[in-house]
């Protein structure tokens, strides 16, 4: 057996049925070959997330799965459904909602509709009192701009308006980077929460002793290929191999 | 001074349809990043359309209201789907020379059967006839044109910037992709949005047929000022488009009264005057 199939063999930790199975997925920006066939699996109700070195395709991993990059080849399965070839506005109906790096606030409109933007895609998103039962701040902060709150606070709003969504698998991408111990902390708490709720989350993460707090399972992307997989519970066994991955 | 009442008047209604046509040329650059310059086609063509509808139909004016920039906002969403689309993340230029060379197209085939004259279009009875304001005489459709074209163009601002679908036009034109990847049909918002621009250009046609008679250069002769209008508000900015259409109006009728030799110039002359001090337009953001 392949290394690579082994350590998808040895990651895969049954919690709910597979919810998104990616298979020899390819993309590229332009002439650029990014992802050169990753495979991987995400059960429903875990966190799993992605590991590896700037520019190794995790980013990339995730737009193509949420159908916003130009050319992808290969399998990805939601929930049994092919979506390789589906437009990202269908793909997001279909219940897969991301967060992107940059955080994506609009400038233009204020705090209350960019929470209130993304459109609900099914029911059994989290209603309004409870997401800001998550995020207090919010609330207090609705008829600003977007973009005039802090770091920490515009994260929060991306991981806000995609929970109102019915999206039941969330795609996280960085939503640590450049934010205060105490802030990430708190993002930390959330996630834990969500996932409690029921909420399947694919997480992209540089910061791997955040990443540890929340993850099932972990996948490290390296040259656009998944080179190794491992669950929580292997992570101590496996942490020198990780720090050669990671270059920490 | 009855003159320089009436010059006002004539400067607002110049200024009502500088500013429903600058509106829905901001609306449309602001979604599909596409300077229109068949816009002044299209504002004829809603003329033409009501013109065909009295004719050719006995549809009258109310209706034509209503039907012509239905009528022509379609025609402008097949152009967006078979053309406009394509140029996507392209440089205006590209948009312009195409819109431009669809203006002259559109311009040339009305030209070729109509000649170059104006074909009549009555007022409707129920807007003839006039008012004495004590200090000036004010004839009711040219009371109407005002009255109606600042409703329209605050219900479009209302629109834009106050209602949930205003929020997904103002996302989209930030960040169309993730717009998208909430679940939002993107491509066709931005079809839709270009329609609705068009309309305005048709509704201003239209509201123009009894005033300026129906001709197959009426809107080559005014997309000219309308851009130095676009370019003073500031491209893509909603309420800059409605305040300066009408300020730029009232502006050129003052300079009909005081000095008529600049009264055809005093718009261009503000135009360059703004660029030099404010590139983006007095209500435009940065590029």
């Amino acid at each position: 057996m392949p290394e690579t199939a082994m350590a998808e063999a040895r990651a895969k930790a049954a919690i709910g049925g597979n919810i998104l199975q990616v298979r020899n997925l390819e993309a590229w920006y332009g002439e650029s070959h990014i992802l050169h066939g990753i495979n991987f699996d995400v059960n429903a109700g875990e966190v799993v997330t992605l590991l590896g070195r700037n520019g190794a395709g995790k980013t990339t991993t995730l737009k193509s799965i949420m159908g916003i990059i130009g050319k992808r080849a290969g399998s990805i399965r939601f929930n049994n459904q092919e979506i390789i070839r589906a437009t990202s506005d269908k793909i997001a109906r279909m219940g897969i909602a991301f967060c992107p790096e940059e955080r994506g606030i609009f400038s233009s409109l204020d705090v209350r509709e960019n929470l209130l933007l993304p459109p609900v895609v099914r029911a059994g998103g989290l209603p309004l009192e409870q997401i800001f039962d998550l995020f207090p701040n919010l609330k207090e902060r609705l008829s600003s701009q977007g973009t005039k709150l802090s770091g920490g606070e515009q994260q929060m709003l991306a991981i806000a308006r995609i929970l109102r969504t019915g999206a039941s698998f969330l795609m996280l991408d960085e939503p640590t980077e450049g934010l205060a111990p105490v802030i990430i902390q708190q993002i930390g708490h959330t996630i834990a929460r969500l996932k409690k709720e029921g909420f399947t989350i694919l997480l992209v993460e540089q910061n791997f002793r955040f990443a540890s707090t929340v993850a099932d399972r972990y996948y490290v992307v390296e040259h656009g290929k998944i080179i190794d997989g491992f669950s929580n519970a292997e992570l101590a066994a496996n942490m020198d191999k990780l720090h050669t991955y990671l270059g920490v | 001074m009855q003159a320089l009442y009436a010059q006002l008047l004539v400067g607002l209604i110049n200024g009502s349809f500088y500013a429903l046509l600058s509106l829905g040329l901001a609306v449309i650059f602001g979604m599909l990043n596409i300077i229109n310059f068949a816009h002044g086609a299209l504002y004829m063509m809603g003329a033409f359309c009501a013109y065909f509808l009295l004719n050719l139909g006995g549809i009258n004016y109310w209706w034509a209201l209503l039907l012509a920039p239905i009528i022509v906002g379609i025609f402008g969403m097949i152009l967006e789907r078979t053309m406009l689309q394509w140029l996507t993340g392209l440089d205006h230029l590209y948009g312009l020379l195409l819109t431009f060379g669809i203006a002259l197209i559109v311009q040339g085939v009305f030209q070729n059967y109509f000649g170059s004259s104006g074909l009549p279009y009555a007022i409707p009875d129920q807007l003839r006839g006039g008012m004495n304001l004590g200090f000036m005489f004010l004839p009711v459709y040219r009371g109407w044109v005002v009255i109606f074209s600042l409703v329209v163009c605050l219900a479009t601002w209302f629109l834009i910037e106050k209602t949930r679908l205003g929020a997904y036009l103002r996302a989209a034109t930030e960040n169309p992709t993730l717009v998208r990847a909430f679940g939002i049909n993107v491509p066709r918002m931005i079809t839709l949005t270009y329609g609705l621009g068009v309309g305005l250009a048709a509704l201003a046609g239209v509201l123009s047929a009894p005033i300026n008679q129906v001709r197959p250069l009426m809107g080559a002769d005014l997309i000219i000022v309308v851009f130095a209008v676009v370019v003073i508000g500031g491209m893509g900015s909603i309420m800059g488009s409605i305040i300066t259409g009408f300020a730029l109006g009232v502006i050129e009728g003052l300079t009909k009264y005081f000095y008529p030799e600049a009264s055809n110039t005093v718009v261009f002359v503000l135009m360059v005057l703004v660029l030099l001090v404010k590139p983006t337009g007095l209500t435009g953001r940065a590029a």
